[in-house]
Order: structure tokens, then sequence, then C-alpha cells
């Protein structure tokens, strides 16, 4: 049973990071002139927008978390809803966080917001799919001993990654090497992206590795 | 109890401040080499000149020597190595850079009397500033040349420019814009072109193209400048094994052709490479491949006596200044050291006659050099006087001669023998000259690497010794005497074994060589004795994280980017320092609520009520981070930034409504800093007593604030027409701040005498209920409800046997006692930042402000992540947290920025020396203060107000136990009391507390230590970096002097806490006496 559900996660991770490369790979035959440092801002909406949807759509095939109760029509939009709250004021959050990191506060106020939604992507959008719009389940999900499912440790590690690659993504800003992917947000959305596909692979990996001490409390 | 050992802690940090200074000096000494710039400058009418037979056939227009030449055109072309001017027809594949310059080898061939190519000697440091320097002053610059004026780039001293203008000839340049700063308003005519971007290779040299032709032909000039920079960026950029460089020399190559066609009979054509380059391209340091540069000398009429040698020959940089001036026919520059390129002196004439004319300039360049050389060791004494002596026998001997030969030339008859006379008195002058140069070269041109390792190993292990002794669990009395005693025992003992050597070997010895040697005795003695100690391992993953950040702070100091950047990468990493505690413990669980079985049930967790508390906390301290990168100063490295607007005073302020505006807030805030000190310490009962301190802080924090006001609104309206009032603006614009200087030294003086805020009221005389004494307390009914008594536990125990012998029931009410330390040093550092924002332009007190709400966030963070952290799991409450001090540091660099400084020279705020002064100063002691206090105004903050890193959760115990007393009233009364004790807590067990204080200072310095290391590491590993002198060396220069003053002010910090622990004793004695 827990292999089985190791290689689920593995299979699942491996497809966001798929996701994730065709987002760069594929849309130059579709679009003129893309290019993932010259038009580096639709590529963040490409890929937010694969990532997103692969999620969801993952969310739905897998059931990580079936909730025994059968909810009415109503109770599931009013959830979504909620859902499109949280990830929007996710997005501001972290476009707050940035600008007090020492972003541009007027100038390229986009590049700021779409970085800022791709980070939500990478880690609200998994919260919300995972866990609902529950803020309480989320606090716990990030605390020592909080993760209760390998679904949730893998949570835990992608988020992670993603944000400290996003941290060290900041670090190539101020060198003066004059290359087109030192340009704000570039460095860091990428940082962020090569963190979140650091996560995904690891994430099963570790888990495979430490199998033996993870113990999930049962609810 | 009654003995605690404060000295020995103000001692010891005092050592180990010591052990950083004597490593820093050592260093230094071995990396900076300084020389004194001479004032003076040659003139025609000086008594140098040769006896009067032979100035009577000078030509007009000459001074010193016969002008041989009208014109003369200079052409630098930057980076010039050897071997990219020599040509060897005889390979056959040459490399990019090889047989470019065809135009230099057929002058040489086909007029070897006319041309000549030789090896070009740069002096260290290869810079192409002060190699201008070099070659115009005849000087060998150093980085550090201590002239009259720091704020400009200059050259104060006299150089050939100078001498050719001050001679009525006209200077055209074109090319380098390092020449505007250096020779501001001295060119006829100028072309400057941008030289900062070493990416482009072409804006510089077709500039220059544009502009040379014409100018040649138009024959308005008498001497032109041309500066080309594309070889030298070529080598940045691609290195010189590269084909760009063989177009860029191909290029040159036409240039020099054309231009020789362009010139006339009377001009003198240069070609001289500043410096050379090594495989890489780079330039900077001393390795042969970067000092061999190329001279190429043209003339169209013949120049030379002789053919060329076989090997050309190698010529050091400074000869070039004496020969060209006395070619044109101007005195050489006072500071030349250079010596006179005899060979072109030759002339005409038969050997006699040529042996005669270079005689007699070899005479005046060495009467010049022997001149300077007298005056410079007047002034310094950095040239060894027994070598002086040496040259002084030399020139005299020499001198004697030639004027004995002299007079039997001019009798008439010839002497005998008198062409192998004149050659060996012209190498005697030789001699003498390159001799004098040696002596120069030694002292100021060489990096001493054996001095600069060891400066760095004594600060590593200066910084080791921080640590150890941070960590060491210690008793203080044992201590004290096998750390403290026996390591001040072994230095001085150190110093006599050295001193001893020195009498029995002669060897050279100076002040900074005993004192590093005592310093490494002392040391090995200190780690001697530590071995037998035993001392406790710390948590080396709760220690990973603030390190960590503490290692990319440290690590971003050796990449010149990073360094530019600074401002910039520092709140990065406050920032995400502070985030990153938060984090920690959150995931840690310490932030929320444990789980009970009902929560478990439900499977989730909510946060305590704290968090938000601590969450607002970080978004000030977020905010307060940001705002504070609106005060910052620009470098030149980042042409597209602009420096804050609040940088500049507000008299500059053209519009009168903004000005009023920006005046009114900052008296306002002024204002509203004392307020917000006055009802801190009124809150916590400081503000009741009638002391002198207390009287100061009511009437003397707002008379101050008038003060600083008054001199704001007379400074920033000085340039406005007042008329009649000018004089009295004048006088006002010294009296306030003087009246400034004056207020705060009374307070501070009135801290030191008597730092007790504890009003102490006694109820034995009203023998009434206990709610009697309070109608005693000196302010209104209002500021009652705020006043909090403390009652002191421990004192109604030390008054026991007396109150066993009185029957009567008595209690003593001491208000304030529980923050009696906190609010000394709140005090001192009030009346600091005045005095800081007075030195400042007006509107850096917001940057102020936001240092004081920052340092105030930083300080509750810290609490409340304790309070959080030992909730749990109960630590020490006496040691202080690695991330706090590491993250109190990092404030302190974030407003060195913050108040619109960086770390380069001209952006040091010179007009801080004249506040309070008019533009007059006997000394330099005073100027200097001032400068140091505004340039380190956040170091010196910080660094005193570190002790209440310490002190902060002690005084904060109270509000979190008076919550807790609302939640349950009924607590043990027992309990409650011993939750009051606050600060008292540290005096209880005096031992753990100088204990702390020492270890606190210990770890500030550690991580100070840390920085600075890093800083004289990348110096030393970097020194042959292109930016060495413009990025690390001013870096490392800021960084060692912010350590200093930083050390000082920390040690001022923790002996002021001792003095108020000196006071809090003998007011217990004396109510014990009562």
């Amino acid at each position: 049973m827990r292999e089985a559900e190791v290689r689920r996660l593995l299979g699942a991770n491996l497809l966001r990071a798929l996701a994730v490369i065709l987002s760069a790979l594929l849309p130059p035959f579709l679009l003129d002139g893309f290019s993932l440092l010259g038009t580096h801002l639709t590529w963040i909406c490409v890929c937010s927008l694969c990532v997103a949807t692969l999620n969801i759509v993952l969310h739905l095939v897998l059931k990580p978390n079936q909730s025994p109760k059968r909810r009415s029509f109503a109770h599931k939009i009013s959830r979504f809803l909620k859902c499109c709250i949280y990830f929007f004021m996710s997005c501001i959050l972290f476009h707050a966080i940035i600008v007090l990191y020492g972003a541009p506060l007027i100038e390229l106020v986009t590049e700021t917001f779409l970085f800022a939604v791709l980070l939500s992507t990478f880690t609200t959008l998994q919260c919300l799919c995972l866990l609902g719009p529950n803020i309480q389940a989320w606090i716990r999900v990030f605390s020592k001993n909080g993760a209760m499912s390998i679904w949730e440790s893998s949570l835990q590690i992608t988020s992670m990654c993603s944000i400290l690659g996003a941290w060290f993504g900041a670090f190539p800003i101020p060198l003066d090497w004059d290359r087109p992917w030192q340009v704000w947000p570039i460095s860091c959305s990428l940082g962020a992206t090569f963190g979140y596909m650091a996560g995904l692979i690891i994430a099963p990996l570790w888990i495979h590795w430490n199998r033996k001490q993870l113990t999930y409390k049962s609810r | 109890l009654n003995i605690p050992s404060r000295w020995p802690v103000v001692l010891f940090l005092a050592w180990v401040c010591f052990l950083f200074f004597a490593g820093i000096g050592l260093f230094m000494s071995g990396f900076l080499l300084t020389r004194i710039e001479l004032a003076s400058s040659s003139s025609c009418s000086d008594p140098l000149v040769p006896p009067p037979w032979e100035r009577q056939s000078l030509p007009p227009g000459s001074c010193w020597a016969p002008q041989r030449f009208s014109k003369a055109v200079l052409v630098i072309i930057d980076a010039l190595h050897f071997e990219f001017a020599r040509f060897d027809p005889a390979k056959t594949s040459p490399l990019p850079y090889e047989n470019k310059l065809g135009v230099l080898h057929q002058l040489a061939t086909a007029q070897p009397r006319h041309a000549r190519l030789y090896r070009f000697r740069a002096d260290p440091p290869t810079a192409t500033m002060q190699r201008i320097k070099g070659l115009t002053t005849g000087s060998l610059p150093t980085f550090i040349d201590v002239g009259s004026n720091f704020a400009s780039y200059a050259i104060q001293e006299d150089n050939l420019l100078a001498q050719l203008v001050q001679n009525g000839r006209r200077v055209v340049f074109m090319g380098d814009d390092t020449w505007e700063g250096l020779f501001p308003k001295k060119f006829f005519r100028s072309y400057f072109f941008p030289s900062f971007n070493v990416k482009d290779l072409h804006t510089v040299d077709d500039g220059i193209l544009q502009h040379l032709y014409p100018t040649v032909d138009s024959g308005e000039w008498d001497v032109l400048i041309a500066h080309f920079l594309g070889v030298d960026h070529c080598g940045h950029k691609h290195g010189p094994d590269h084909p760009e460089m063989a177009k860029k020399l191909t290029q040159m190559n036409e240039m020099l052709r054309s231009l020789v066609d362009h010139l006339g009979n009377d001009t003198l054509l240069l070609v001289a490479g500043d410096h050379g380059m090594t495989e890489t391209g780079d330039h900077g340091g001393d390795s042969e491949k970067e000092v061999n540069a190329a001279l190429f000398v043209y003339s169209r009429t013949p120049l030379f006596g002789s053919g060329p040698p076989e090997e050309p020959e190698t010529i050091p940089q400074v000869n070039l200044v004496p020969t060209v001036a006395l070619l044109l026919g101007v005195p050489i520059p006072y500071s030349n050291i250079g010596e006179v390129m005899a060979d072109m002196f030759a002339g005409d004439g038969d050997t006699v006659s040529a042996a005669l004319q270079q005689l007699s300039v070899y005479h005046i360049n060495a009467k010049q050099v022997d001149r300077f050389l007298q005056s410079y060791s007047l002034v310094a004494q950095d040239l060894p006087a027994e070598q002086l002596q040496h040259l002084q026998e030399l020139f005299s001997s020499a001198v004697e001669e030639h004027t004995q030969l002299l007079t039997q030339v001019q009798g008439t008859m010839v002497p005998p023998e008198l062409e192998p006379r004149l050659g060996s008195l012209i190498s005697r002058f030789q001699h003498y000259l390159r001799e004098a140069r040696a002596v120069c070269t030694q002292s100021w041109a060489r990096f001493h690497p054996p001095r600069m390792v060891g400066g760095c190993i004594l600060i590593a292990s200066s910084c080791l010794l921080c640590y150890m002794a941070s960590e060491l669990a210690m008793s203080s009395q044992s201590f004290c005497h096998s750390c403290l005693l026996y390591p001040l025992f072994w230095g001085p003992v150190g110093a006599a074994v050295l001193w001893l050597v020195h009498v029995f070997t002669q060897e050279g010895l100076d002040l900074l060589l005993v004192s590093s040697w005592a310093a490494a005795v002392s040391q090995l003695g200190f780690f001697w004795h530590w071995w037998g100690q035993h001392f406790k391992r710390a948590p080396w993953l709760g220690l990973a994280f603030p390190m960590g950040i503490l290692f990319f702070r440290c690590g971003a100091m050796f990449s010149d980017s990073f360094v530019v950047a600074e401002a910039r990468v520092t709140p990065f990493l406050l920032a995400s320092l502070v985030m990153l505690l938060v984090g920690k413990l959150h995931w840690d669980g310490r932030l929320t609520v444990p789980e009970g079985p009902k929560q478990q049930l439900l499977g989730f967790s909510s946060y305590r009520r704290e968090i938000w508390y601590l969450l607002c906390l970080v978004a000030m301290l977020l905010v307060c981070v940001r705002l504070s990168s609106f005060f910052h100063q620009c470098r030149e490295e980042i042409p597209q930034c602009r420096p804050s607007v609040f940088l500049s005073p507000l008299a500059s302020l053209r519009n009168t409504r903004a000005k009023n505006l920006f005046y009114l807030l900052c008296v306002a805030l002024l204002a509203g800093l004392v307020y917000a000190v006055q009802s801190w310490l009124r809150h916590y009962g400081n503000l009741n007593s009638s002391g002198p301190l207390v009287l100061f802080v009511r009437w003397g924090f707002p008379l101050v604030v008038l003060c600083i006001a008054c001199y704001w609104a007379v400074a920033s309206s000085a340039d406005d027409s007042l008329g009649k009032l000018q004089e009295l603006v004048q006088v006002a614009v010294v009296v306030f701040p003087r009246a400034v200087y004056g207020l705060a030294s009374v307070g501070l003086l009135l801290l030191l005498c008597n730092p007790m805020t504890v009003f102490a009221k006694d109820t034995r005389e009203s023998a009434g209920s206990i709610v009697t004494p309070y109608l005693g307390v000196p302010g209104s009914e209002v500021d009652f409800l705020h006043v909090i008594p403390q009652i002191y536990k421990r004192m109604q125990e030390s008054q026991k046997s007396w109150l066993e012998r009185g029957s009567c029931r008595a209690t003593i009410a001491a208000y304030g006692l529980g923050s009696v330390y906190s609010a000394a040093l709140v005090i001192a550092l009030t009346l600091l930042g005045f005095l800081l924002m007075l030195l400042h332009s007006e509107r850096l007190s917001f940057a102020f402000l936001l240092l004081f709400v920052e340092a105030f966030v930083l300080l509750h963070i810290h609490t409340c992540a304790r309070a959080e952290g030992t909730r749990l799991a109960p630590c020490q409450p006496f040691s202080v947290p690695w991330y706090a001090v590491i993250s109190w540091l990092l404030a302190a660099s974030q407003f060195f920025y913050s108040t619109g400084h960086q770390p380069i020279f001209p952006a040091i705020h010179w007009n801080a020396a004249f506040v309070g002064f008019h533009l007059d100063h006997n000394t330099n002691l005073l100027p200097a203060v001032l400068v140091g206090a505004n340039t380190f105004a956040s170091h010196i903050l910080f660094a005193v107000g570190c002790p209440l890193l310490l002190l902060w959760p002690f005084v904060c115990e109270m509000s979190n136990s008076q919550r807790k007393k609302l939640k349950k009233e009924s607590r043990e009364e027992l309990q409650e009391v011993e939750e009051h004790m606050m600060e008292m807590r540290l005096r209880e067990s005096p031992e753990e507390f100088s204990t702390a204080l020492l270890r606190l200072g210990l770890k500030y310095l550690f991580v100070l230590g840390a920085q600075l290391l890093a800083c004289v590491c990348a110096a030393m590993i970097l020194r042959r970096h292109l930016m060495v002198w413009k990025v690390f060396a001013p870096k490392f220069l800021f960084e060692s002097l912010g350590f200093v003053v930083s050390s000082i002010c920390l040690l001022l910090g923790i002996s002021l806490v001792m003095r108020v622990d000196c006071a809090v004793s003998s007011w217990f004695s004396q109510l014990q006496l009562r």
C-alpha cells in the first residue's frame, strides 16, 4: 500500500515537472517570437497556467484525501470561490513580501505581480488542492511533525524548495555579468521553478528513503 | 556577592579589541602603502639652475635647461604591453597581439637616430589612475596619498601639466575622462569620453580619432595628450589572445602612421602604455606582465646620438617626467624621483659637448631629487634615516666633483682625460638617482605579503578566540585567572623577548611589530590555558541558521559587485534572518497551541494569541527595512542610480513651501522622539525621581531639541537674502550647535556621575496604609495611572535585620528599579542620537527615526522569540542567542547605508566637520572626530545599545506577567513578586550578570571580526583584481575603521552598564545603612 502510494506520488510529481518543462519547450512552436528570456512574462503565465491545470486535474483524478461525506453542490461552489479568494490573497501577500525584500515599488509592478502568481502557483495552489481553504490545516502541515500523509510531506518539501529557489535566485541580480537572465524577475522566477522541480524530484526519493522513520498519525 | 567582578570583563574585552587592532594594523602596514603629498612646486626661478655662464645661453621660453622641442604629442595607449609594441619579422604565425604595430618598427629601423622603443616599467599599483598620477608627477603614487584634500581625486602635487600651464603652454587633451577629475581646469581644450564601461571598446577611441587630426593640423596647442582606452577594455573583455585585440592594435597602428605624417619638425612624439596586462587581461598588481609596458619616442629631427642597442633598454616609468620637462624647457615637478633619459639630450655635437650637456641635465635632476628628499624627510619619517644619510653623502660628493670639473673646463685649458672623467661623473649621478628611487620604491610601492598574512592570521585567531571564549562555560573567578591574567602576562613577556632579540641583532623594529608580536604571544597564552578548560558544545543545527546568514554576508565581501550592491544585500539578509527565525519557531511548534485531544481529533492546530503580536512586529521590521532604502547614496559603479533626495540639505531646496513642510516635519520628528523616550521612561517609572539626571531628561531634552530646531532653521535659510541679519546668522550657525554639544556633554556627564533614575519612597515615615505613599509621587494623577510601582522583595529581606529591631512593619517602594540599566542606556542613546542627527543633513533625521524604530522592533522580536522559545524548553536566561547579535549587526550595517553613506571616499559627508565651527580648525583631531561620528553614526548607536539585547527581555517581563495576572487573578503572591523583579534578577546573581555581559561582548566582537576578516581576506586575495583600489581597499578601510569605532563604543556601552551596576550597589548599601 505504502509503496504503491509512493509510486503514485512519483508519477504525479514527474507529470508536474514535465508540465513545467513543456511550458518552456512547446510555446515556441505555437506562439510567434516566444522565448523563455525574451518574453518572460508570457512564459510565467503559460507555466503558471500549465502547473495550475495539471494540479487541479491530478487532484480530481487521484483524490489523495477523499472526504467520506458527500457534499452538496452549493457547498462545492462556495468552497471553490473561497479557494479563488485565498489564491488571490496569497498572490497579494507574496507581492508585498517581495517588495519588502527589495523589489522596486512602483516600476515593474506587472513583473513582480506575475512572479508572485508563479510563487503562489507553486505553493498556495497545491495547499488549496490538497488541504482546501483551511488555514489551520496549512499551519499544521508546515510544522515539524505536522504532515499526515506522503502527499503532505511532498507538499512541505516542494513548497519550501520553491521558496528557497526564489531566494537563491535573487543572488545573481547584483553581479555585473550583463546577462539577459539577470533582469528582474527572471533569475528569481527561474530559481523558483528550478527549486520547485528539484522539490518534485526530491520529495518521493526522500519519502522513500525515510519510509521507516515516517509514521503518519492516523486520523 | 559584594564584590562583583566587573573589571575583568572590561579588561578582557579591551584585550580582545587590542588583539584585533594589532591584526588590523599589521595588515594595513603591509597592504596600504601611504605617502605624504608635498604642496610645494618648482618654479623657473628656483636656485637649482646651473651656473651662470651656462645660464646666459638659455634661449627664451626655457627654464632650467634649454628647450629642445616646442611641441609634444603624448599618445597613451592604455595597457600597451611591451609585447604588443615589439615587432619581430621572423615570426611566421604571430599571435593576435603580436606584430601588429608595424609602424613603430618601420620608423625605428628606417631612422635609428629619430626613433626608439623602450621597455617601460610601471610601478605597482598598476591601476590607470595611479599610473596617470605617476606619469605626470614623476612620483610613486600609493593607494592613499595623504594630501590636503580627500574630497576630490584632483592631483594636488606638483606635476607636469601644472608646470606646462604655469609656463604658458597650451595643453589639449582628448580621451579617458579620468583626467578630468585629476586635472580640473588645466586644459586649454579637452574632449573627454566616458571610461567607466569596460565592455565598450570603441567610444573613447573613435571619439579621439574624430578630433585628433583636425586638432593637430590647427596648430593651436603646445602639448597634446591623447589617451586611448580600447586596448585595455579589449583586454578586460576578451583577454589579449583574441582576434578583437588584433583589430584594436591594427587600428592603433593606422592611427600612429597617419599621426606621424601630420607632425612638424619641432614636435616630439611619445607613445606610451601606462601598464601591461596579464594573460587574462587584468592589471592592478605587480606581476611581470602587468608592469611591462612599452614606450616609443620619435621626432622628425635627429634625437639620439647613436644607434639603438640590440635589446630595447628598460626604463622606469617615472623617468618620462624629468625628460619631457627638460626637453620642453619647463621645470621638473617638485616631487619627481625619476631620472632623465640621457641619450635624448646628446644633441648633434661631438662626444665631449654631448657629455657636458648630459652632465648638466643630470646635475639639475640630482639637485631637484635631493631637494625633494630633504623636504620629504622633514614632514614624514617613512624613509629610513640611515639610507637618507647615505644618499646625502653620494649626492654631495658627486656635486663637489662636478663643481671641480666645471671650474677646470671653464679655465680655457682642456683638462686631461676629460672624457673618462665626464663619464664617471655621469655614472655617479646616475647611481645617486637610482639609489634614491630604490629607497622610495621600497617604502612606497611594494606590498609586504608576510605582514598581510600575519595580520590576517592574527584577526582570524582573534575571531576564533572570541568564539571559544563566548562558548566557554565559566565561573568568572577561575576564568579571569586562567584566561585573562596569564595571557596579559605573556604579552609583555613576548614583547620583552622581541626587544632583547632586537638589542642583540640590531634589526629594525617598530611599535606595530612589537604590539602585534605581543598580541600573538598573549593569544597563544590564552589558547594554552584554554586547552585545559572544558566547554560545552552548542547544538550545531541551532547555530547553522544564523551562522549561515553570517556566512553569506561574509562571502559577499569577496565579489566586487556584491560590495557595490551591499546597500541592498544587508537589508535582504536581515529580512531573511528574521523571516527564518519566525519560520523556525513555527516549524518547532513554538507558536501553536499545544495540541489537546480535541484538536488532535479535528486535525488542526491554532495559533497562540501572541503570534499576532510577533507577526505585527515582523511586518513592522520589514517595512522599516524597506523604507530605509530610500536614503541611499550612490556609487559611480551603478550609473543609473540616483542619490536620494533626502541627502541634500534643506538649504538647497528651491521650493519654499516644501522646505517649510520638511522643516516642520523634521522638528516634529525630534519632538516626537523626545516624547516617546519620556513616555517610555515614565511607563517604567524612571521619570519620578528628582535627581539631576531625571531633571535633565525632563527639561534638557526639549532644550536640546529647541537648539537643533533653531540651528536647522538658521542653516537652511542661510542663503536667503537676510540683509543686515547676515552677521547674526553667522553667529547663530555657530552658537546653536555648540549649545547642543554642551548640553549633550552635560547630559552624558550627569549620566556617568549619577545614573540612578530610581525614586524611592519610604513608608516608615508615613506609617499609614500602602496607598498613602503614592500621593507623594511627582506628576499628575494621570501619570500616576501609568506608573507601575515595583515593590522590591529583596529589599525587604535585606532590611529584615533592621525590621526585627524596629518593631513597626515598613516597606520601601522603589519606582523604576526594574529598568534602571536600560533607562541609562536609553538616555545615553537618545543623547547620542541628537548629536549624530545634528551632524547629518536635516532630512536624514527620518532615517534616524527609522533606526530607532527598527532597533526597538528588533529588541521586541528578540524578546518575543525568546519568550516563545523558553515556553516549552527553558534555556539560560542570561545568554543572548546568536541570531539576535547577528541581526543587530546587520541592522547596524544596513543603517550605515541608510544614513547616506557608502564605503568610498567621495561619499564622505565632509561638511559635518563644520557643524558648529566656522571654517577654521586649529587641529585635525576635531574635524576627524566629527566626520568619523557622522560616517559611523549607526555603528556607534548600535554598539552602545548592544547591552540592551541582554536587558530587554528582563524589562519586558513585566508586561507579560501583567497580562497573566489579568487572566488569572488568583495567583500566589510570592510568584507575583518574583515576576516583577525584571532587571533586578541580574543583580541577584552578579557573577552571571558580568559573565553574560562578557559573552555578549565577545559574540558581538566575533560577528564584527568575521566581517572584518572577510574584508581583509578579500583585499589580500584579490589584490591583483581590477577593482582592488576602487572597491576592495576602500571597503576594507571603512570596515576596519567601523570595527574600531564599534568595538570602542561597545566597551563604552558595557562600561556604562557596569557603572549603573556600581551605582545600584551603593544605593542598596545606603538603604541598608538607614
